[in-house]
């Protein structure tokens, strides 16, 4: 059987700070989501455009439509930040299904024993990262709540004096803040750690073109996490802006 | 019967009762979503954005039946 570490691992340390192995893959698709971004930006204002703006741009008018069938007119102002969202995560799980992510091992000598541990590891299936991406969620809709409402407006939904079924609907509704931020976590971890155990075991059991359909469906399963994430995202946004009735 | 089998025992009740639930909800979920669809076709993607909408609300129990899952296998 192959090693499966739940957890990512540590390759080296700077400063005191363990740089692992899902920081790295990170890093790069982070150092391409910006290259995207600039060209995306460039090629707006230019006069002859490239194949890649338009499929870009198709991919983004898609996942406009839908945002604007649950937001209306407020669109505008959020989208930036919910298709960060989508493209983001979009990219993370995709990185994850790359040849070598995983299976590069390397050497790290941990406690006076040597590990091989792989170089590169997705980064939605290393905990800390979807546990940022929750926290930003949900931080974000408190702070859009208080805007469009003021701090009155908004705290006025969780705490209701009018009878005790209201009060404790309220005293409901602040547990469930917290617990989008588990939901949200741990969905998106445990669809991509899933895929990604399920794509060990398959290719160490069949290694000869069986791990072919479960990489399409892993591919499948990308798309949908990120737009269930995003859309989740705009959903609760959409009900913390809205006057309470 | 020893701690590595019971462990075992473990991890496939948790993941095996825990799929159960998530099943039969998103079973109704999609025979739901293509009956409003056969009567009310224009609204398709109002349909398919609740639709995927509430798969991830069921889908959620059984990740987190996973987690616990793979938590107990691999720690």
């Amino acid at each position: 059987m192959p090693e499966i570490s739940i957890k990512a691992e540590s390759i080296f340390h700077v400063l005191g700070f363990s740089i692992t192995n899902s920081l790295i893959l990170s890093a790069v698709v982070f150092t391409l989501f910006i290259i995207i971004a600039i060209l995306y930006t460039k090629d707006i204002s230019a006069s002859k455009k490239s194949g890649f703006f338009y499929i870009f741009n198709s991919l983004l008018q898609m996942v406009y439509g839908l945002f604007e069938s649950i937001l209306g007119k407020n669109t505008k102002l959020f989208f930036p930040v919910l298709s960060a969202f989508f493209v983001w995560i979009l990219f993370q799980n995709w990185a994850g299904l790359l040849p070598g992510v995983g299976s590069i091992l390397v050497k790290v000598e941990e406690h006076g024993r040597i590990l091989h541990i792989p170089l590169l590891r997705g980064n939605n299936a290393d905990i800390n990262g979807t546990l940022a991406l929750a926290l930003i969620s949900v931080i974000m809709i408190q702070a859009f709540g208080i805007k469009f409402l003021g701090l009155g407006g908004y705290l006025s939904k969780f705490f209701n004096f009018s009878n005790p079924i209201n009060f404790f609907v309220g005293f409901l509704d602040i547990l469930s803040e917290f617990s989008k931020i588990l939901s949200f976590t741990f969905r998106l971890f445990g669809n991509i750690f899933a895929g990604e155990v399920l794509m060990t075991i398959i290719a160490f059991l069949v290694p000869v073109l069986a791990p072919f359909p479960f990489l399409l469906l892993e591919v499948f399963v990308g798309i949908v996490q990120a737009l269930v994430f995003s859309l989740l995202t705009t959903v609760f946004l959409n009900m913390a802006i809205e006057k309470h009735h | 019967m020893n701690a590595e089998a019971t462990k075992l025992l473990a991890v496939a009740i948790a993941i095996g009762l825990g799929a159960i639930g998530p099943a039969l909800g998103i079973g109704m979920i999609g025979s739901k979503a293509v009956e409003a669809l056969g009567r009310n076709p224009e609204a398709e993607s109002q349909i398919r954005t609740a639709m995927i909408l509430s798969l991830a609300f069921a889908e959620a129990v059984a990740i987190y039946a996973l987690v616990v899952a793979l938590i107990l296998k691999f720690t």
